[in-house]
């Protein structure tokens, strides 16, 4: 396999592992999952971010057993439901990092609703899309990203509907940050989940990733040769409509970097007392109670 | 505006409606029982009709009492005396503007009531404070008009005179969805998600009117999965959270509810019930939901189930909802229905003005500084183990929705998961000894005993009382804490000469939990489940036959 390959051993030579755990991996060898998860540690020790400060909520697959293997606060909820999870965690703490880490399958699927939904309120949270077109963990069927003519267990005669495009997706919904990555090349995913998490605003990461397994067709090699990182001035960054051109692109050639990206305000910014503090610590206003009393006179 | 009046001049009072599942239209249709004294439940008979429509006098015709008066509009109809028995007195009134029929209406009633329209229009002037002075005065004049015009007209007419309002305390007028939100309020909740449903929507302007103000954030869902998934995450990062609905959102919510049961997680639901199965009739009353909220869930796991009787319990249940939850990092669910919540009670003013600005969390903290945090710890007293909050250094943990270690780490290890069930399930003889008894009215030495829980509360109070003035020995036991039920229940149950269980319900489920939690059977069951609320008038007569 030729995971290694995007592996910069530079970048990790001088880093302390912080979020090691007593527990292995037990992807399958080769996994586009390693790669998205070196990235992700890579980010967070390159931010610099306080540990406990550092909330990831998993979704159900693949990318979800990741929680057994990273030492932060971890929330492991139900299938298609973290994104909801996230919220409300990041309404009641402002103050936490909050990190979805979700699949294909997770988001776009059992959790589409959720999906468009917080990309339409803005929370301060980034979500990593975990895509590789099928559901590993109930051993290889067609996911929502899987292109017309692919053969999976469910679609023995190929996928015939078409897919959903996450980045598109989210742009479209409203939202404010959005990139494409490749499992396959750790450091400029790195950049990219490190962009995604500083952004202040619901910030989406597609991951390109190669399920070694079920997916003998898109191989780290078959995207190696289709991908292009492309680099957009600050001024198109803004630019919706111009973000979904890139975005939408798909074929011969797969632009990946960071495609949008603009400053709106926040759910938490439209939800929040902003002079309380963050939301779990507040008080209970008493003369203000007293005063809604008042009025059911 | 007539109910607010009256609560504030010393009456008992309390506003019920009726209406079919449509914005505009149909047969709408607000009640008021009014009292010099407290009173626990609607009547059914009317003894002032204020008919906005002809619809209005065909439908409750039959509902008149005797000597009742008739308020109608001649332009609707012309009413002949003959078509009513000869008590009935037809005051003809004409309503200007559509929008103001009532108000003129109201303005009128004070001359029956034999009280100054200033009792009403002091109301008019706090109800509309916030819509400014042209409202208030639109409306004043409108009243007195109202007035006016009866006094020169019907001022002979003295048989429905009010007599002194006798209650002393200050009384607040509000539905059992507010007193669900103040609750909440006081018992230091801090995150809401409802997706609106009906009967538990009075529940969301409370929030939102006052969600900056009260240092609490609502937040409207885009389902009731997202919602419940929410409020779990913000009781994750410690703010105290709820989502409120009816039947068919909790339906929704029952993944995220076995979840709450794995993770331990505090939360607090509020389940109004309405007729169902699935929409049924969406704003009708039913208590249909009693088993469901007991067994909603897969997997096994510990809950607590209160029915709240009135809007004192909705408002002191709930809070005890958001401590016991908190103390023992499970699910509560408050049961409501929507009688309940679309009627306006009385609440004593004494009642809520108790509050302190901070709760106490008992079951966070403790961690050392020497990891792993053990928030799933086995070794416990009461199966309830310390939890951290994201944000405390040390206290890392995976709140898992998979069975795990005790640092919360998944495992398929037999002994662990044997380990883990133990400790959560053991938090149930805990929470029993925390039990509430049941609320006792009546003869001590009764010949029959009425049970039942939520809100039939006041309407089989009314009726026991008016029994016992009968001559009949009659008690009630409104249970509150449903669940879980301790085996104490049954011995303070086998005790009753005869027993009768009424429910607002098909199968008597109250009946059916009682018999598991204590083995006791009762036979006698009074159901009802039309939609329509039982009336103390319903059980006197079905007692007396």
């Amino acid at each position: 396999m030729t995971v290694g390959n995007g592996l910069s051993k530079k970048l990790l030579k001088n880093m302390e592992d912080k979020f090691i755990t007593s527990t292995k991996p037990t992807w399958c060898p080769g996994c586009g999952n390693f790669g998205i998860w070196l990235a992700l540690k890579n980010a967070l020790t390159k931010l610099a971010i306080p540990r406990e400060n550092i909330v990831i909520v998993y979704g159900v697959g693949c990318h979800g057993n990741m929680r057994d293997w990273m030492h932060v606060y971890g929330v492991q909820g139900l299938h298609g439901r973290a994104i909801p999870v996230a919220q409300g965690m990041k309404l009641a703490n402002s103050n936490l990092h909050v990190i979805v880490v979700s699949g294909d399958g997770d988001c776009l699927g059992e959790g589409g609703n959720h999906f468009i939904h917080a990309a339409k309120r803005n929370p301060d949270i980034t979500v990593l899309v975990h895509n590789n077109e099928v559901y590993g963990l109930t051993a290889g069927q067609a996911s929502p990203t899987a292109q017309i003519g692919f053969l999976t267990k469910s679609t023995p005669s190929g996928v015939v509907d078409p897919p959903f495009n996450p980045s598109t997706l989210s742009i479209l919904s409203g939202g404010t940050f959005a990139a494409r990555g490749f499992a396959g090349d750790i450091v400029g995913l790195t950049e990219l989940i490190e962009k995604a998490i500083s952004h202040k605003g619901f910030s989406v990461v597609d991951v390109l990733q190669p399920c070694v397994t079920f997916d003998k067709v898109h191989t780290y090699e078959w995207y190696r040769k289709r991908i292009q990182k492309v680099n957009i001035n600050e001024e198109k960054l803004r630019d919706r409509l111009a973000a979904i051109e890139v975005a939408r692109q798909w074929g011969d050639k797969i632009p990946i970097g960071v495609f949008f990206e603009t400053a709106m305000q926040t759910s938490e910014e439209r939800e929040m007392n902003s002079e309380v503090g963050p939301l779990y610590l507040s008080p209970i206003p008493i003369a203000e109670v007293q005063k809604i009393i008042g009025q059911f006179q | 505006m007539l109910a607010k009046a009256c609560s504030r001049n010393g009456y008992g009072v309390i506003a019920s409606n009726e209406y079919p599942s449509l914005i505009r239209g149909g047969h709408n249709f607000v009640s008021l029982h009014i009292s010099t004294n407290e009173i626990f439940a609607p009547k059914s008979s009317i003894d002032i009709l204020i008919a906005l429509n002809k619809e209005t006098v065909d439908v409750r015709k039959k509902q008149l009492a005797p000597n009742a008066l008739i308020l109608y509009d001649p332009k609707d109809y012309e009413w002949k005396k003959e078509e009513f028995g000869s008590d009935i007195t037809l005051i003809p009134v004409s309503f200007s503007g559509a929008a103001m029929k009532n108000t003129i209406a109201l303005g009128a009633t004070m001359v029956f009531f034999g009280k100054e329209i200033s009792v009403l229009t002091d109301v008019i002037k706090d109800i509309f404070a916030k819509k400014g002075e042209k409202v208030i005065n639109e409306n004043i004049k409108i009243a007195t008009e109202g007035y006016n015009y009866a006094k020169s007209k019907f001022a002979s007419i003295t048989s429905h005179t009010l007599a002194s309002g006798e209650i002393k305390d200050a009384k607040l007028m509000m539905n059992v969805s507010e007193a669900v939100g103040l609750g909440a309020i006081a018992g230091g909740m801090k995150f809401a998600a409802i997706y609106p449903m009906t009967p538990i929507n009075a529940l969301i302007p409370f929030f939102t009117d006052n969600a900056t103000k009260l240092n609490i954030v609502y937040k409207q869902p885009e389902d009731e999965i997202a919602g419940i998934n929410m409020a779990i995450g913000a009781s994750l990062a410690g703010a105290r959270s709820m989502v409120a609905t009816s039947g068919g959102g909790f339906a929704l919510m029952v993944e995220a509810l076995s979840m709450t049961g794995i993770m331990e997680v505090p939360l607090v639901v509020d389940l109004g019930m309405r007729p169902g199965p699935a929409t049924g009739m969406p704003t009708w009353t039913e208590q249909g939901e009693l088993h469901m909220a007991i067994h909603a869930g897969h997997g096994e796991f510990p809950r607590i189930v209160l029915a709240p009787g009135d809007v004192e319990e909705g408002y002191g249940l709930t809070k005890k909802a958001f401590d016991l939850a908190d103390e023992f990092q499970i699910p509560v669910i408050v049961l409501t229905d929507k009688y309940l919540n679309e009627t306006q009670w009385q609440l004593s003013e004494s009642v809520v003005n108790h509050m302190n600005q901070s709760v106490s969390n008992t079951t966070i903290g403790n961690i050392k500084d020497t990891p792993p945090f053990k928030r799933y710890d086995v070794d416990t007293q009461t199966g309830v183990s310390m939890r951290s909050l994201p944000g405390m250094k040390y206290g890392e943990y995976i709140a898992n929705s998979y069975e795990h270690e005790e640092d919360g780490y998944t495992t398929e290890n037999a002994q662990v998961r044997i380990s883990q069930v133990n400790k959560r399930l053991k938090k149930a003889q805990a929470i029993l000894k925390k039990a509430l008894q049941p609320v006792i009215f009546g003869n001590t030495d009764a010949d029959v005993t009425f049970i039942s829980f939520g809100s039939l509360k006041g309407v089989i109070r009314e009726a026991v009382a008016t029994l016992i003035k009968k001559g009949k020995k009659v008690k009630h036991m409104h249970v509150a804490w449903v669940y879980p039920i301790p085996e104490s229940f049954g011995e303070m149950l086998s005790r009753e000469k005869r027993l009768i269980c009424v429910e607002q319900n098909a199968t008597g489920q109250l009946a059916s939990v009682i018999k598991e939690a204590t083995g006791i059977t009762i036979k006698e069951k009074w159901l009802k489940y039309d939609g329509r609320q039982w009336t103390v008038e319903e059980i006197i007569e079905k007692y007396g036959r």
